[in-house]
């Protein structure tokens, strides 16, 4: 039993740690979430010289080889800081779909590229109709020859308008909500077509619309294998959840630090606000649900990195206490704050709309506890 | 033990529709949902109001109100919400109105009723201040007596719409003898005074609606002094009790429920609605379960004003599972809404983006995170609820 982290993985936590502390001050997030690109290219160079774009792939393409711990240390390090470059959206969603489903000339190609920042990647799985469905697919990749026709559209992609390629899940065959027939394409972003419209989110990123009108593209560009893309984009997903929910312990360690800090400082009715018991108790469950949180994403991540056979349940149980207790935690900080609270100019809120925007992305809380349901109790 | 209608108040509640439905158009309700129209189509339609006769219906007859019961209230409260009508801009009407015609002077309330009346006159309200918020009683504000003037030098905070207003009305120190509420003054304020200036504050929501208000040597007219000179809290305190009872907003939630009801029924994901989602369903039935509640819990408020009494430490509990339960709407349709909870407002059509009600829900759940914060705190409340109510 053991819950330390190795030597690098330390050093790689106090990397990001340091680099946050040093060049990410919320005034600075303000001015790249401002931007017209909602992140800094020049910081994704940044990460590229410290290796960090390297962590989840495999030696043989030059990359670290790091775990779920590695990812977990990290973005936990990213949800102090919010940091806005496209880490999920590149190397964990699209550079995960490639590590695990795409071809050895695939990977050859991609992978280094974007290990040295070269490449910005997104994975185009939503569509309007499909809340958190993520099989609820009704944009088509059609064989005509050796060319792969895709018609359709999705939204809300992050990182979708800076990316360079694309990995779209669209459906070959079946039903509208069938795992199977989901076909994973790669599709360069400018490829003839392909029409992206911009827009912004709550937590500052831009992400995009994408329509895809007789898009041509060659069928040895199927990551996978045609029809069985769910099989790579599960477990890919189940990760991404995993690193989400790090993601958000970083922010809500710092909403409540910053809130304690604010109740020992604040005075009315001549005390500091920390000081009456009511606050207090609230100050301790806020606490408390912050723990929970941090236990359970160890439990998950112990589960995926031994490929333990409750991952999936460990997966669910944390994307419901982490919405549960993210909403928990933003709600007393604003609270707590007062009337600052509800300011743009502090950074409570911007760190309760990344909160919000973890909660709703891969499943809300309900959607995971619904899967937990019926993993647990259906008969 | 009766809440049924009686048939003139049938008659009553068909009235209040049919004006409704021809007074509040869609013209207006265009001019009022953009930013560059919003002050004067609300002046427009509160003088609309005003020509009715309906503008104040919480105020007594002799002063312009509307002579109704309680019941005949609580109808065009409910008919008011269930036509999507936001109610009127509180300050003028709600707030320095009844203080003024309980507290002022014949000259005061002949100056200032007609211009809240008509909507000529926009006010705010100068109360919290930065070191001042649920400690209101310690504010800083103050007013020197020189002559026939007060002169007024501090700050004020989380002011809403000064941006527009023509009146202030503001607690200010006049004395710091004795217990802090003492030496408190209430002190009507021309915006157009020297000396004053008005700094945006950008809230959660992305929107410019509260502000800071300094106050450098301004010169207030002795005339402006609401009642005695430090008795202020004696008045300010009247008027909150008022306040809370305005911000429950039952039938307001209620409209809020049934919209986002209407809203999960048309999600459907494979090939069912979000609607029949037992774990919605449950998020969906809490709420309404104490929404029903609430509103009989209102409704006995109302009446024992209605009765005469005044409304006390109950107006504290209106306010707390009033502003609780508009939290849990809004946070509801936000979870309907889904990824495009997340979306800022944009030039897109509904049609472009995909979605059509995400953006909205947000800026209102956003800054509906305001409500158990502005009018004394959810916890001052308890408070309240603590002493007045269970002697602790």
């Amino acid at each position: 039993m053991n819950f330390e982290f190795t030597e690098e993985q330390g050093m790689l936590r106090d990397s990001v740690a340091r680099f946050v502390q040093d060049s990410y001050d919320f005034d600075t997030r303000c001015k790249i979430a401002a931007s017209d690109e909602g992140m800094s290219r020049e910081n994704w160079q940044t990460f590229a010289e410290l290796g960090w774009l390297s962590v989840p792939f495999a030696e043989s393409h030059g990359g670290f080889g790091g775990g779920p711990v590695d990812t977990m240390v990290m973005m936990e390090e990213f949800g102090k800081g919010i940091v806005l470059e496209p880490y999920l959206a590149t190397v964990l969603l699209f550079g995960g779909l490639l590590q695990r489903g795409g071809s050895v000339e695939q990977q050859a190609e991609l992978i280094p590229r974007i290990i040295e920042g070269s490449c910005l990647g997104a994975f185009a799985y939503l569509e309007r109709q499909s809340r958190h469905a993520i099989t609820d697919i009704k944009t088509t990749a059609a064989v005509e020859g050796d060319q792969l026709v895709l018609n359709g559209e999705k939204v809300v992609v992050f990182n979708g308008a800076s990316a360079d390629q694309l990995i779209v899940a669209a459906r070959s065959s079946g039903e509208q909500s069938d795992e199977d027939g989901i076909t994973l394409v790669l599709v360069p972003a400018d490829a003839a077509g392909v029409e992206r419209t911009a827009y912004r989110m709550m937590d500052g990123q831009v992400v995009a619309n994408i329509t895809f009108t007789d898009v041509r593209v060659p069928v040895a560009d199927i990551v996978g294998e045609a029809g069985e893309g769910y099989a790579v984009m599960s477990p890919v997903i189940t990760r991404a959840n995993v690193a989400l929910a790090a993601e958000a312990l970083g922010i809500m360690g710092q909403l409540n630090a910053k809130t304690l800090e604010y109740t020992k400082t604040r005075k009315q009715f001549d005390v500091p606000i920390g000081s009456f018991q009511a606050l207090q108790h609230r100050m301790v469950d806020t606490f408390m649900a912050y723990e929970q949180v941090k236990s359970l994403l160890y439990r998950a991540v112990c589960e995926l990195d031994g490929e333990g056979d409750d991952t999936a349940a460990c997966v669910h149980a944390l994307k419901v206490l982490v919405d549960r207790n993210g909403k928990k935690i933003f709600g007393e900080a604003i609270q707590l704050h007062g009337g600052m609270g509800i300011t743009d100019e502090l950074d409570i809120g911007h760190y309760a709309k990344r909160l919000m925007m973890i909660n709703t992305t891969f499943g809300n809380g309900d959607y995971h506890q619904a899967k937990f349901n019926e993993l647990r109790y259906s008969a | 033990m009766d809440t049924s209608f009686a048939p003139e108040d049938l008659a009553f509640r068909d009235e209040v529709r049919a004006f409704f439905a021809e007074a509040y158009d869609s013209e207006l309700q265009a001019r009022l949902n953009n930013l560059e129209t919003f002050k004067e189509a609300v002046i427009d339609w509160q003088k609309r109001l005003y020509k009715k006769g309906w503008i104040a219906p919480g105020w007594p007859k002799e002063y312009g109100g509307t002579g109704w019961n309680a019941t005949q209230k609580f109808i065009y409260e409910t008919e008011r919400s269930a036509a999507g009508i936001r109610d009127v801009i509180p300050f003028g009407l709600n707030m320095v109105g009844p203080v003024i015609y309980a507290f002022g002077n014949e000259e005061q309330k002949a100056r200032f009723l007609p211009g809240i009346l008509q909507s000529d006159d926009w006010w705010c309200q100068g109360y919290s201040e930065p070191g001042a918020g649920s400690d209101l009683a310690s504010l800083k504000t103050r007013a020197v007596r020189e002559g026939d003037e007060y002169v007024v030098t501090g700050a004020k905070i989380w002011t809403s719409y000064a941006q527009y207003a023509d009146w202030i009305f503001c607690l200010v120190r006049t004395s710091n003898e004795g217990k802090k509420q003492n030496g408190i003054s209430f002190l009507l304020i021309d915006m157009k005074s020297p000396g004053i200036k008005v700094n945006p504050i950008v809230s959660i929501d992305n929107h410019h609606s509260l502000n800071e208000v300094e106050f450098n040597e301004v010169r207030v007219p002795v005339a402006n002094l609401i009642g005695e000179q430090d008795k202020g809290w004696t008045y300010a305190k009247a008027l909150l009790a008022h306040e809370r009872t305005a911000i429950a907003g039952v039938a307001d939630s209620k409209r809020s429920l049934a919209e986002t009801r209407a809203f999960a029924e048309r999600e459907v994901n494979g090939g069912k609605s979000l609607l029949s989602d037992p774990l919605f369903q449950k998020r969906l039935s809490d709420i309404e379960i104490e929404l029903m509640a609430l509103e009989f819990t209102e409704l006995r408020v109302l009446a024992t004003v209605a009765a005469g009494g005044a409304p006390g430490a109950e107006s504290s509990m209106l306010k707390i599972k009033g502003t609780e339960m508009q939290q849990a709407v809004q946070e509801l349709r936000m979870e309907v809404a889904a990824y495009y909870q997340g979306v800022l407002p944009n030039d897109l059509t509904p049609e472009q983006l995909g979605h059509d009600f995400g953006s909205q829900a947000r800026q209102t759940y956003m800054y509906g995170r305001a409500s158990t914060i502005y009018g004394g705190s959810n916890e001052v409340q308890k408070n309240i609820i603590a002493k007045a109510v269970l002697g602790l």
